[in-house]
């Protein structure tokens, strides 16, 4: 074989939640009842053009959680043997970025380097000036056709953009009569524009450093790109992997009162009054000493970072699971107030049954909207916790080590701006599509139940 | 009454006791007595002995929750846990490693901490009601649908973006400011005012946009209806029942963010270099100094359960119906 | 929203009234006057003489602590001289070389800086009293005159049972009786003041009022760079008893704190989380600006003052600035006098000239900003684990498989992308400007190095692959089990700007298609691997104490190992030879015969490789045209009473850079204003519907 798959625990949490999340949507389909917020949700048009780019950020998440490592040598002599180094099938679509290294700072679009260095000159004398790039724009046989090039692949791809998003437009008919109380156009036009923006940005991206190149020459738009799975892991999965405990607790507690009652109270209240910086910050150094200490479960570097990334999103999920409990613990003892509970219980049904069937399905909603309120807050607390210092692995790119090493870059004359820029842009689509996605659930859902944003 | 204090009191001890434990644990899973040691005496011609000597008199050379060795009631006291917990309790926070008196630390850096989060807070619960108000007011119109939209952009917008995009431009590229750092007493407002109008900017989205909610919640009731069918101008409307009504909710959510005032600002402090406790506080996880660490944390819990009690106190006092029982 | 612009409005009254620039980080109580500003990053831990031992403490405990001598400020290669002594103690062999003994006579006449302490009502507060007082220096102050019992004073707190020195445990080894009074002082100690001067010292000897005699076992010829450390500062007995007064250290009034002492200036305000002021000692002595430098001191105009009574300086304003940008921003707008500089701000300031010399950049020269650079007496380098099975150990393989890494790891490169060229590649241990450190030719590792064209060049990629070859890992893989050769390297992380090191520590790896694991780590973990031997390859670094080529060559001392005995040689490094040759040559004063041994044991070492040499990095440090006297000092940090600043160019240059542009205020207010506008047109017609229903 010419790779060996990997699986990191962090694949294998997010497959498990498209898997969970298709499910769950074939369960909703098959009941009206279940189904019927969503349609409102989906009536909005902010709802489906939000739901498009999101889509197009996780298509990316998912492109770059099917891990692999690469085999080594020509293979012929002896068993086969694979590279330390895991990569994902990103990584393959993206290599002509990711072996593309400059030497340091290039701007956008740029043939040369930012900074001055000594080169030879045509007549074999060294001078001082901006050496040309190894890779951005080296097709060029004559760097006066520059601008030229640039807009004849900018051009092109707007063209193809065009083209495509015409193809798609045939659709809408089509799905107009299979739905029509949803706003397709506002989807199809989220569609067209998103093409018009990323097919010029890829076509230039084969003879240029699009985003520009950062201080050891590595791609920008590379790094905006890989940035993204970081993001979407930390905003999925802290809400997810705490919320069996989240709801669990909520409910019990709302449910059984009494000590039981008490006591969930006391630990949440207790985790709650750790200021929430601290803890994140205790716990990540505690699991960092047992990474370090227990080096032969984690044999790759990709291994380190992706236990280090899933803990964190461990210990953002505790921070945030806390309020959830609190309003599920709320809203349940509203319902085993209410009739046809106490009628369930009068007649001997038991406790179990009554949370799974009565009680769980009736403050699901309340799940949804946390989960999708909370993962904008968490994009942002990621970008935050990095620059502290307790994020993710420096090794791992995302946006927080972005913009904590674009930081610096401020500093310089001229300045460089692009690392920070790119980080910027990217974060503000995905967060902006986030919350106006999550306003749309929650209007759909209950408009009334409000939810905080996660402490940080 | 005096059993419901009784009751919070006891409550409250035993959630710092569960606090002190949870750090305790967590952070002596990091770090031995030896490696405290080492980071305070440094990298260099450090002898076994001189850890020994450091520990023995800093108190880090007895075990840490439990003392097999000692007899009655010794072994749970002559632990480190008990030695370094009990004393809390009394405020007495003891000194850091490298030396300096904890509490006297708090109390110089709480000034500045205050000074930038006192102006913080009233300018944007101001500027943000204010906001809200006027777009509840000119509610479905499209000066209510850009307000909404720009909230909605500025809190997407990171933090960390307001404070490195207002520092370059206003204090580098302007010259309006000091580009950071910190002076007491008067002259202070120069050096708080940047990060105050930073704060404000960027904690003005989300809040902005949340009054909103509550005040078109208030508009759509019915007593509201009422107040102007008797034909009462928009503005009394607007001013007399819809901004008294909705202050009950946010006031009461604001109460318990106020004693979090003193635990400052983690980020702008240090990146405009006020001495406040929001940078101790990096400072300390930086240096993992536990005792300033330790402190932090029951400081902070401390505070939090003040703000649970003030919660509760607004809630008596702006809705009858509610008892201490 | 109106009432929040007017208040803006009167704000900017405010600051168009104040004197100065809008921008000026200063409070009007620290502006002005003959005053120095710099700035510190790390809060200091102690300015205890006997317990401080990091630079950046150094920069308040040099200043106000006066040891017996001190490192000629211009002179190069360093040269100790006397600072309050009258001359350099002299080695004296006693009982046939068991052991030695310096006589030191101080200077007489020296007095302390006005101080609380040396006023017996003092000793004697209250504690309200204390309460009360926001710095000791609200008390009466009054002084003394400096003795020798004062240093025998400091030399005794080495053992106190309270106080962490950080070479306690080594001098313990050469202090006669060192070790045995901890023990007693430990008997003795009942918590409170401990006095000193009651109980003896067997190693100390006062011989008058300005003399006394150390005694230490065996020879050490390197003890004398010690005694320029503040290690050996006097300390009055007085401010360790005035400081022990009840109440004193809830204020945190302690010696730790406030340092005592009698040099040129005093440190009198002291919050470590924002700003320390050191003011002029009124009572210091005065010294004469040295009149003789190195070559090239004079044309760079060092010794415009040689003979006058120094210091210039009146006043140092040191602010805290934990961050790099605003420091360097503050720099250019001229609120800071000097700046050492990023690598991230390197190619704004320095640029490279074609003969390879740093030079300003135009746009700075035009700012008057003028450069100095002096490399390091330190050295950055990679080590082997001597221990670990693979890469380390004596035999052919894994000497051949250090060799093959240490072509291939390119330091040059690193140099060029990490540090900007601001440093140069080691060939040994041994840093420049220590004596054996030997330039050219006869300098370079053969074993890495290649002499072509009148300077070094590394050997080529396909001579280390070679050399990888004949250890038994031909392309990477061990020839004997088919398995590829999996390396990993610790190290210390620092944020996430470490991830393009790290990336290119396993490039050069990956030229020998060997597998690079890299283990980031805190400090802690960090060190505790290497104190247990686990590490297969790991990057540290060394900063010289003082400029003896026995402070770097006992990094590679067996007996020194790491693992074995807590010592100093981290790499764990092993060979009898060597040993044998470093045990000859650190008592030997400096002559043809000693660089000759050291010659030997350095190419004993390069040829085993059990570090990849690394790097001496370069200091470069910016100054504005009205700082004069600035020259880097690798070993002093008492630099400050030689500088000299010319204030009134600085006033004038400051206003000039400092202009604020209003231009964005005046947009925002008129954005503000605009935006009321549509929202009046629809109060209005709001206001004429009035029972509009709700929305």
């Amino acid at each position: 074989m010419p790779f060996k798959p990997v699986l990191l625990w962090t694949d294998l949490l997010l497959w498990l939640l498209v898997a969970g999340t298709a499910i769950y949507v074939w369960y909703c389909y098959r009941r009206p009842h279940l189904a019927a917020p969503w349609g409102r949700v989906f009536q909005s048009r902010t709802a489906i053009a939000s739901t498009v780019v999101l889509a197009a950020f996780v298509g990316m998440t998912l492109a770059d959680s099917l891990h692999f490592r690469p085999r080594i040598g020509s293979g012929s002599e002896g068993a086969a043997q694979y590279s330390n180094e895991v990569l994902s099938v990103l990584d393959v679509a993206f290599a002509y970025l990711r072996e593309r290294r400059e030497r340091t700072y290039s701007a956008p679009l740029a043939t040369r380097l930012y900074a001055k260095d000594q080169i030879e000159s045509s007549t074999g004398a060294p001078t001082r000036d901006y050496p040309k790039l190894t890779y951005g724009g080296a097709h060029l046989q004559d760097e006066s056709a520059h601008g030229r090039d640039i807009a004849l692949r900018a051009g092109l791809g707007a063209s193809l953009a065009v083209a495509a998003a015409f193809l798609l437009s045939l659709l809408r008919r089509r799905l107009s009569r299979w739905r029509p109380n949803v706003p397709w156009s506002a989807g199809l036009w989220t569609f067209a524009v998103l093409l018009l923006l990323t097919v010029p940005l890829l076509v230039l991206s084969t003879g240029y450093h699009v985003f520009g190149t950062d201080k050891v020459g590595q791609d920008v738009f590379y790094q905006s790109l890989k940035s993204i799975r970081t993001a979407l892991v930390i905003a999925t999965l802290s809400t997810v992997t705490m919320l069996p405990f989240g709801v669990l607790f909520g409910i019990v507690a709302g449910y059984f009162r009494g000590w039981i009652d008490d006591v969930i109270q006391y630990l949440y209240t207790t985790l709650n009054s750790i200021p929430g910086v601290l803890l994140i910050a205790a716990a990540v150094l505690m699991m960092q000493v047992y990474i370090d200490t227990h080096p032969q479960l984690f044999p790759t570097a990709a291994d380190r970072a992706d236990v280090r990334l899933l803990l964190l999103c461990i210990i953002l999920g505790v921070t945030s699971w806390t309020g959830l409990t609190r309003l599920l613990r709320g809203e349940t003892l509203k319902l085993s107030q209410l009739e046809y509970i106490q009628a369930a219980h009068a007649f001997g049904v038991s406790s179990a049954r009554i949370l799974g069937r009565h009680i769980l399905p009736n403050v699901a909603h309340i799940v949804i909207i946390t989960l999708v309120m909370d993962f904008s807050g968490l994009v942002l607390a990621e970008a935050v916790l990095s620059y502290v210092g307790v994020g993710v692995d420096p090794a791992t790119i995302s946006f927080g080590t972005m913009i904590n090493a674009a930081r610096l870059e401020m500093g310089r004359e001229p300045i460089v701006w692009w690392s920070l820029a790119a980080a910027f842009a990217f974060m503000l689509v995905l967060v902006l599509a986030a919350n106006l996605l999550a306003d749309a659930v929650r209007d759909g859902f209950d408009p009334r139940v409000r939810v905080g944003s996660v402490p940080v | 009454m005096l059993a419901y204090i009784v009751r919070r009191v006891l409550y409250a001890i035993l959630i710092l006791i569960g606090v002190n434990l949870i750090t305790f644990v967590l952070f002596f899973f990091v770090n031995s007595p030896d490696d405290m040691a080492r980071m305070q005496l440094g990298a260099k011609y450090v002898t076994p002995d001189a850890l020994q000597k450091w520990k023995a008199d800093h108190g880090y050379d007895k075990p840490l929750l439990w003392n097999s060795k000692a007899s009655g009631p010794g072994k749970a006291t002559e632990t480190i846990f008990y030695e370094k917990s009990l004393r809390l309790f009394a405020f007495d926070f003891g000194a850091a490693e490298d030396g300096r008196n904890i509490g006297n630390e708090i109390r110089t850096r709480m000034g500045p901490s205050l000074a930038l989060q006192i102006p913080v807070f009233v300018v944007a619960l101001c500027v943000n009601i204010t906001f809200a108000l006027f777009l509840a007011f000119f509610r479905a119109t499209y000066l209510d649908f850009w307000g909404v939209v720009l909230c909605v952009a500025m809190m997407s917008i990171s933090t960390l973006f307001y404070i490195i995009g207002g520092q370059y431009l206003i204090s580098k590229v302007w010259h309006l400011f000091p580009i950071s750092g910190y002076a007491g007493g008067l002259d202070a407002w120069r050096f708080v005012l940047l990060p105050v109008i930073i704060g404000v900017v960027s904690s003005f989205g989300s809040s902005a946009r949340l009054y909103r909610t509550l005040f078109l919640e208030e508009y759509s009731k019915d007593y509201v209806r009422t107040a102007r069918a008797k034909g009462l101008a928009e503005r009394v409307v607007m001013f007399r029942h819809v901004l008294q009504n909705a202050m009950i909710p946010i006031l009461t959510g604001v109460v318990a963010a106020i004693p979090f005032l003193f635990m400052g600002a983690l980020l702008s402090e240090s990146f405009f270099g006020i001495p406040g406790l929001g940078s101790y506080t990096i400072d300390a996880i930086q240096a993992q100094d536990f005792a300033v660490v330790r402190s932090m944390v029951f400081l902070g819990a401390v505070l939090y359960i003040i703000g649970l009690l003030l919660t509760d106190i607004s809630y008596t006092l702006v809705d009858p119906r509610v008892r201490f029982d | 929203m109106k009432a929040l612009l007017r208040i803006f409005l009167i704000c900017l009254l405010f600051l168009a009234g104040c004197e100065g620039a809008w921008n000026d980080p200063y409070s009007e109580s620290v502006r002005g006057g003959m005053t120095l500003y710099s700035s510190f990053s790390e809060r200091p831990k102690h300015l205890d003489p006997v317990q401080s031992y990091t630079e950046d403490e150094a920069k308040f405990t040099q200043q106000v602590y006066e040891p017996l001598l001190q490192y000629h400020y211009l002179k190069r290669p360093y040269e100790l001289i006397p600072l309050t002594a009258l001359e350099v103690p002299k080695a004296r062999e006693i009982e046939g070389g068991k052991y030695t003994v310096y006589d030191i006579r101080i200077r007489p006449g020296i007095m302390y800086q006005p101080h609380p302490a040396f006023v017996a009502s003092n000793f004697s507060l209250g504690k309200t009293e204390i309460d009360k007082l926001k710095s000791p220096y609200q008390l009466e102050l009054g002084t003394r005159e400096l003795v020798a019992d004062d240093y025998i004073y400091q030399i005794k707190r080495l053992a106190h049972p309270r106080l962490h020195s950080p070479i306690g445990g080594h001098m313990n080894e050469y202090i006669v009786g060192l070790a045995d009074y901890a023990k007693k002082l430990k008997a003795a100690d009942r918590g409170g003041w401990l006095d000193l001067r009651q109980i003896p010292l067997d190693g100390v000897e006062r011989i008058d009022s300005h003399a006394f005699r150390i005694k230490i076992r065996g020879s050490y010829p390197q003890f004398v760079y010690w005694l320029a450390m503040p290690f050996f500062a006097p300390v009055p007995w007085e401010a360790e008893k005035f400081f022990d007064q009840p109440g004193m250290a809830e204020k945190n009034f302690t010696l730790d704190w406030w340092p005592v002492g009698t040099g040129a200036y005093m440190l009198t305000e002291n919050n470590p989380n924002s700003r320390m002021v050191l003011e002029r000692n009124p009572n210091y002595r005065g010294e004469p600006y040295p009149s003789a430098g190195e070559a090239g001191d004079r044309e760079r105009g060092l010794l415009a003052d040689a003979g006058k009574t120094i210091p210039f300086i009146d006043r140092v304003i040191l602010s805290r600035e934990k961050e790099a940008i605003p420091y360097w921003n503050k720099f250019l707008q001229g609120y800071y006098d000097s700046s050492g500089i990023g690598s991230d701000q390197f190619d704004q300031a320095v640029r490279v000239s074609i003969e390879g010399d740093a030079v300003v950049t135009p746009e700075m020269e035009e700012k008057g900003i003028r450069l100095t650079t002096s490399v390091a007496t330190s050295i950055f380098y990679v080590a082997f684990n001597w221990d670990d099975p693979v890469v380390g150990g004596s035999s052919e393989r894994s000497r051949k498989l250090r060799q093959a890494i240490s072509i291939a790891f390119d330091n040059e490169e690193y140099i060029t992308i990490f540090a900007n060229g601001r440093g140069i590649a080691a060939q040994g241990p041994v840093a420049p400007g220590i004596f054996g450190y030997r330039e050219g030719r006869e300098g370079i590792n053969p074993v890495v190095y290649d002499w072509v064209d009148g300077k070094p060049q590394r050997k080529s990629i396909e001579t280390a692959k070679k050399l990888l070859a004949q250890a038994g890992y031909p392309n990477g893989r061990d020839a004997r089990s088919g398995q590829p050769l999996v390396l990993s390297l610790d190290t210390v992380t620092r944020g996430p700007g470490d991830k393009a090191s790290f990336d290119w520590y396993r490039r050069q790896f990956e030229k020998l298609d060997i597998q690079l694991e890299i283990r980031a780590t805190d400090w802690n973990r960090f060190q505790e691997k290497i104190r247990k031997g686990a590490t297969q390859l790991f990057r540290l670094g060394w900063n010289a104490d003082y400029p003896d080529p026995e402070n770097f060559l006992f990094l590679l001392y067996g007996p020194q190992s790491r693992a074995k005995s807590q010592g100093e040689n981290a790499s764990n490094y092993l060979n009898p030879e060597y040993d044998a040759l470093f045990e000859r040559m650190k008592n030997m004063p400096n002559s043809p015969e000693r660089e000759k041994i050291i010659d030997r044991m350095v190419e004993i070492a390069r040829r085993d490789a059990p570090w990849i040499w690394g790097i001496h990095p370069k200091d470069y440090s910016l100054r504005h045209a009205w700082l004069a006297n600035d020259k880097p000092n690798n070993m002093a940090r008492n630099n400050i009473k030689y500088l000299k600043v010319d204030t009134e160019a600085r006033a004038e240059l400051r206003a000039q850079w400092n202009k604020p542009v209003l231009w964005p205020i005046a947009l925002i207010v008129l954005v503000l204003a605009l935006s009321a506008f549509p929202a009046i047109l629809s109060y209005r017609k709001r206001e004429r519907m009035a029972a509009r229903p709700a929305a």
